[in-house]
Parts: structure tokens; C-alpha cells; sequence
């Protein structure tokens, strides 16, 4: 484990004064499932931890008229018990009940799952699916990232040494609009998805599709919107040639590598079927909304 | 250097030093002996080191001791009544549900934390909820089975 120097700041203020003034290499704590591990690896070297949770906002998750806004740091295991924010946003809620054990559920967040960047994590097709915007704030000031460009490179996301994720803001879908996520994984149980996808999609009361977003992830350094699968829904009914060219754009538009749970030539193919899938829960959760 | 950390387990106030960088479970068995809590894995994936923070069950091994100040920590030592064992705890010793016993302190945490957020789990649904809870001996069926009939018992008492 490294050494560790601890603050637990109870103002965004005092939290960026910190990363921008810090000497040692500093690390944001949201629930540690990643970032614990990551430290147990490293024997000889400091690092400044500092833990976010106490702050106003971070673990609160607010449902409007707008909106849901999600204090980055709320553990999966709270959030998954909203049943408001699940009516609103069931695929998001299904990709944080998938995270780990009940025991890292009681501890990791979106926001860690975000910032942690792992081109598998399960959040984060789901995000970009429902339009998420990341609320920045640093020592120049806040800005605002849509998670599909926060996350840039395999472990890699867009924030300075001095900034930090503020909150995740995801607009009201609106009437006839939900959205799914699905992952595959060769156990039932807390595993890392080989593929998955995410969609949202609305529909008219005709069924045909008005609007779709569909991402996908761990096929690729980084989760993926599916521009075309989007292009192929809109103005159609959700039928099987619409999903088959869902599919296939869903495999054109991946990169994947083969390694020891998967190979490229499988999660190309196993992504398209999930796409497919996830568009078709979508819809049929938009139908009854 | 050393962090002063003032916490309450199982309902008494603790207070101790440790040095920032020992795990909550690092400071729960050797800064303050309550060894009950056992170290599986070390890396969140086995579940021995359960116990419950702020209503919320955790792997003790990814928190930082000094993320416990302020917090109410729930331990295996504060589940039972002095001598008298919880219902739990009996109904694992009436099925057998143990064999070699490093796995049952965290299984009986994290049973208890299951029947508090669902007092009627389905088998299906306990199975899910104590995935994170790995057993190299029984083959669960009887942790299962003492599970299941812990609940009923819960709810008749």
C-alpha cells in the first residue's frame, strides 16, 4: 500500500485548493472499489487522497422536471433503491445494480465508475445512451463534457490535476422515452462485461422511433455512441430490418481486442446482438410509458 | 503520521490512532484486536470482511480506516446478544452452514443486511445478494438453506 496522506474537505473550494497545491501526486476517493486496489499495488510511494464524500452534493441524487442530477460520489446501492430515478432512467439504474457484489455496491459510484475510465465499465454506455453531461469544477473554473468526450483513452479521463467531477446531469427523457443496458458476461454474477450496449429511445404513438442513442462499450479503448444505429431508427418503426442494421452498425462501429474473455471476432458479433437487444427493451419500456 | 480516529462500532464509541494508509479492516483486527472480521481476499472480491457503514454493507478491506470517522460501523462481534446467539447465527449452526468457518462471520453480515433491506428474499434473490460472499467448502447449498430458514424465523419473531 502506498503512504498516504488523507483530507476529507467538506467544500468543492477547499477540495481544488488541495489538488492544485498538492505536492504529492493526488487521487480523488469516491468509494475506493478501483482506487484502493490501484494503491495496494504501489509499496514505496505518497500519495494525497482526497476524499470527496464529505462535500455538499456528492452523494445526492435530485429527480425534477429537468432532470436527474447525480452527486458523483452516491454508492450504487443507494442509487439502485430510488425507485423514482428507476422509473425515469431504468437501464441506468440496471447498469449500477450490475457493479460488483452487494458489498462494492455499497461503495462504488457512477462518478468513480466514470472517472475510473475502464473501457468495461457498466455506467457509462448507459450515460452516454441517456445524453449525461459531466459538471466540471477547477481551480480556472467549472465546465460542462459530455461523458462520451470525458472519458479519452483506456483509464484516461478529460480532468486536470485540479479539477474535479462536480456532478452528472442527465436531461429528462420526456414522454414515450426509456432506456436499457445490457452487458455480456460468461458467469450470472460480478463479472466484467466482454460487451455490452446501452439505448435510449422514444417513440411516437404511431411506434414509430423519434428519437435513439445507442452506445457501446468494452469493444473499444473507449465507450462508443453509435451514430448510424441512431441514423437507421429514426423515422422507422422498430422492426427486425431496422434492428438488423442496429446490429450491424453496432459491430461495424466497434473496435474490439481479443484477450483471455473474449475474442475481437466474438464481441464484434455479441455487441451487435446486444445493441439490438437493448434497443428492443427500450422501446418496449417507451411504449408503456 | 499517525490520524486520531473517532468512529462507534456496534454501538459504543472507539477512538484510536492508526496510520492513514490501514484499510478499516486493517484497523478493526490489529489496531483494535476485533479479529472477528476475517481478511479473504484483500481486494473486495470475497466478502469476509463485511460489515455494515452507514447502513450500507462494505468490503472492510476497500475502506480507509480513517473514512470510519464520524461513521457507525456494524461488526460480526456486535450481532449477537452478549451470550444469546442472533437467530442467524443459530439457524448456521442448526444447517451445518460452515465448515472450515473463515467465510461465516462475513455470510452472517451480510445475511443480516439482506434480511433488513428484504425480510422475504426469494432463494434467487439471497443467492444474488450474497454473490460477494465466497465459500471454498459448503458448496452453499446449506448456507442457502440456513439463510432461508433465518428469514422465516425473522419474520416470525
Amino acid at each position: 500500500m502506498v503512504a498516504v496522506t488523507y483530507h476529507a474537505p467538506t467544500s468543492l473550494d477547499e477540495a481544488v485548493a488541495l489538488l492544485s497545491s498538492s505536492e504529492l501526486p493526488a487521487k480523488v476517493l469516491a468509494g475506493g472499489t478501483d482506487l484502493i486496489i490501484q494503491m495496494q499495488k504501489l509499496v514505496t510511494e505518497q500519495r494525497l487522497i482526497v476524499d470527496l464524500k464529505k462535500i455538499d452534493g456528492m452523494q445526492s441524487a435530485t429527480l425534477s422536471d429537468e432532470g436527474l442530477t447525480l452527486g458523483p460520489s452516491l454508492c450504487c446501492a443507494k442509487l439502485t433503491r430510488r425507485d423514482d430515478i428507476k422509473d425515469v432512467f431504468p437501464g441506468l439504474v440496471e447498469a449500477a445494480y450490475l457493479i460488483g457484489s452487494s458489498q462494492v455496491q455499497g461503495r462504488a459510484s457512477v462518478g468513480g465508475n466514470l472517472c475510473n475510465a475502464s473501457p468495461a465499465a457498466d455506467t457509462i454506455p448507459a450515460l452516454i445512451a441517456n445524453r449525461a453531461v459531466c459538471q466540471i469544477v477547477g481551480k480556472a473554473g467549472e465546465r460542462s463534457v459530455p461523458v462520451e468526450s470525458f472519458v479519452v483513452g483506456v483509464g484516461k479521463n478529460c480532468l486536470e490535476p485540479d479539477e474535479i467531477l462536480k456532478a452528472i446531469v442527465i436531461p429528462h427523457p420526456g414522454k414515450a422515452t426509456s432506456d436499457a443496458y445490457l452487458r455480456f458476461i460468461p458467469r450470472t454474477e460480478m463479472d466484467i462485461a466482454v460487451a455490452s450496449a446501452g439505448a435510449s429511445i422514444s417513440l411516437d404513438s404511431d411506434g414509430i422511433c423519434t428519437n435513439a442513442r445507442v452506445a457501446i462499450g468494452a469493444v473499444a479503448p473507449t465507450a462508443l455512441v453509435v451514430e448510424e444505429a441512431a441514423r437507421k431508427l429514426i423515422g422507422q418503426p422498430i422492426n427486425e430490418a431496422t434492428l438488423e442494421a442496429v446490429s450491424q452498425a453496432a459491430s461495424d462501429a466497434s473496435t474490439p481486442i481479443s484477450d483471455r474473455r473474449g475474442t475481437a471476432e466474438f464481441r464484434r458479433h455479441v455487441v451487435g446482438v446486444l445493441a439490438k437487444r437493448a434497443v428492443m427493451a427500450a422501446a418496449d419500456r417507451a411504449k408503456e410509458k | 503520521m499517525k490520524t486520531h480516529v473517532e468512529t462507534t462500532i456496534n454501538g459504543e464509541p472507539v477512538e484510536c490512532l492508526i496510520d492513514p494508509s490501514t484499510t478499516l479492516l486493517g484497523m478493526l483486527r490489529n489496531d483494535l484486536g476485533m479479529t472477528g472480521t476475517k481478511e479473504g481476499c484483500g481486494s473486495g472480491d470475497c466478502g469476509a470482511c463485511s460489515v455494515v457503514m452507514d447502513g450500507e454493507l462494505v468490503c472492510s478491506c476497500l475502506v480507509l480506516g480513517v473514512e470510519a470517522s464520524g461513521a457507525d460501523i456494524e461488526t460480526i462481534e456486535g450481532v449477537a446478544d452478549r451470550d444469546k446467539l442472533h437467530v442467524i447465527q443459530e439457524k448456521f449452526l442448526e444447517h451445518a452452514a460452515l465448515q472450515c468457518g473463515i467465510c461465516t462471520p462475513g455470510l452472517i453480515v451480510s445475511t443480516k443486511a439482506l434480511l433488513a433491506e428484504n425480510p422475504n428474499p426469494t432463494e434467487e434473490e439471497a443467492r444474488y445478494y450474497l454473490a460477494g460472499n465466497l465459500c471454498r467448502c459448503t458448496g452453499y447449498d446449506k448456507i442457502i438453506k440456513a439463510v432461508m430458514d433465518a428469514a422465516s424465523a425473522v419474520r416470525e419473531a
